[in-house]
């Protein structure tokens, strides 16, 4: 299909924050472009249903997270895969997930439930409001806010204890900082 | 939002001497979390379009343009 110019662009524009968020949903840069791929694919073979004028960005992360929900529950199915397996895979991976400083704040991440992970990577890093958030994941503001909400308690948690040899507010804030780097 | 009732204190509130600080502590973290979140997620978008979108568009747009130069 011919591709109008400025849908070309806005398309293109939103490509960087779409690989940062399918980076940030299945933990893998390669699964993550394939993802980006055929959402891209999709969205081009469904263009007539996009509203010229509303927000691209918005549009494609709506394709791209149905995609991997859906891709994701075929998959549950045929190998059983939890959350734990799958943070354990990016501690051992850590050159496949970007740079090194991320890799601990990266499996804290992963030991999030999905729902609660997309949604604060949505309105804490992709900069959507509450609003378009509940949109692209289908679901009312208060399900988002409170998802959001119990995703950073969680966070918070899981990167405190996972810092502190010796309990503490330093220790703490510190593991948060920097991470930690003991093997 | 709260459930409190006023004039009454949980009690670990009630054993807390400066019942402030546990809370500015908490949001600290949560500040620094925000930014290391942010700071993860544009370490990605800086690498900008890798060449296999643009390659892909470019596909795609011809597969509809058969005939243009």
């Amino acid at each position: 299909m011919p591709i109008d110019e400025s849908v070309r662009q806005a398309i293109l524009g939103a490509v960087p924050s779409l690989r940062a968020f399918a980076i940030s949903l299945c933990g893998s840069v390669d699964r993550a472009d394939d993802l980006v791929q055929e959402t891209l694919v999709r969205a081009l073979a469904n263009i007539d249903s996009f509203q010229p004028g509303t927000n691209m960005a918005a549009w494609l992360f709506t394709i791209l997270r149905n995609h991997f929900r859906s891709e994701y529950r075929k998959r549950r199915r045929e190998v059983e895969d939890n959350d734990g397996h799958y943070a354990e895979t990016l501690k051992s991976q850590p050159e496949q997930h970007g740079r090194v400083e991320f890799t601990e704040f990266r499996a804290a991440l992963a030991k999030l439930p999905t729902d609660q992970r997309e949604a604060l990577i949505l309105v804490g890093a992709s900069g959507f409001s509450y609003e378009e958030a509940a949109h692209i994941c289908g679901c009312a503001v208060g399900t988002i806010k409170s998802r959001v909400n119990r995703a950073r308690t969680r966070l918070a948690e899981l990167m405190a204890i996972d810092g502190a040899e010796d309990f503490g507010p330093d220790q703490a804030t510190r593991a948060v900082l920097v991470g930690n780097d003991r093997n | 939002m709260s459930d409190q009732k006023p004039g009454r204190q949980k009690p670990m509130e009630a054993a807390t001497r400066n019942k402030k600080a546990p809370v500015k502590l908490s949001r600290e973290i949560q500040a620094r979390l925000g930014q290391q979140l942010r700071a993860m997620y544009d370490d990605v978008v800086e690498q900008g379009v890798p060449d296999r979108f643009t390659e892909l568009l470019n596909r795609l747009d011809e597969n509809g343009n058969k005939g243009k130069p």
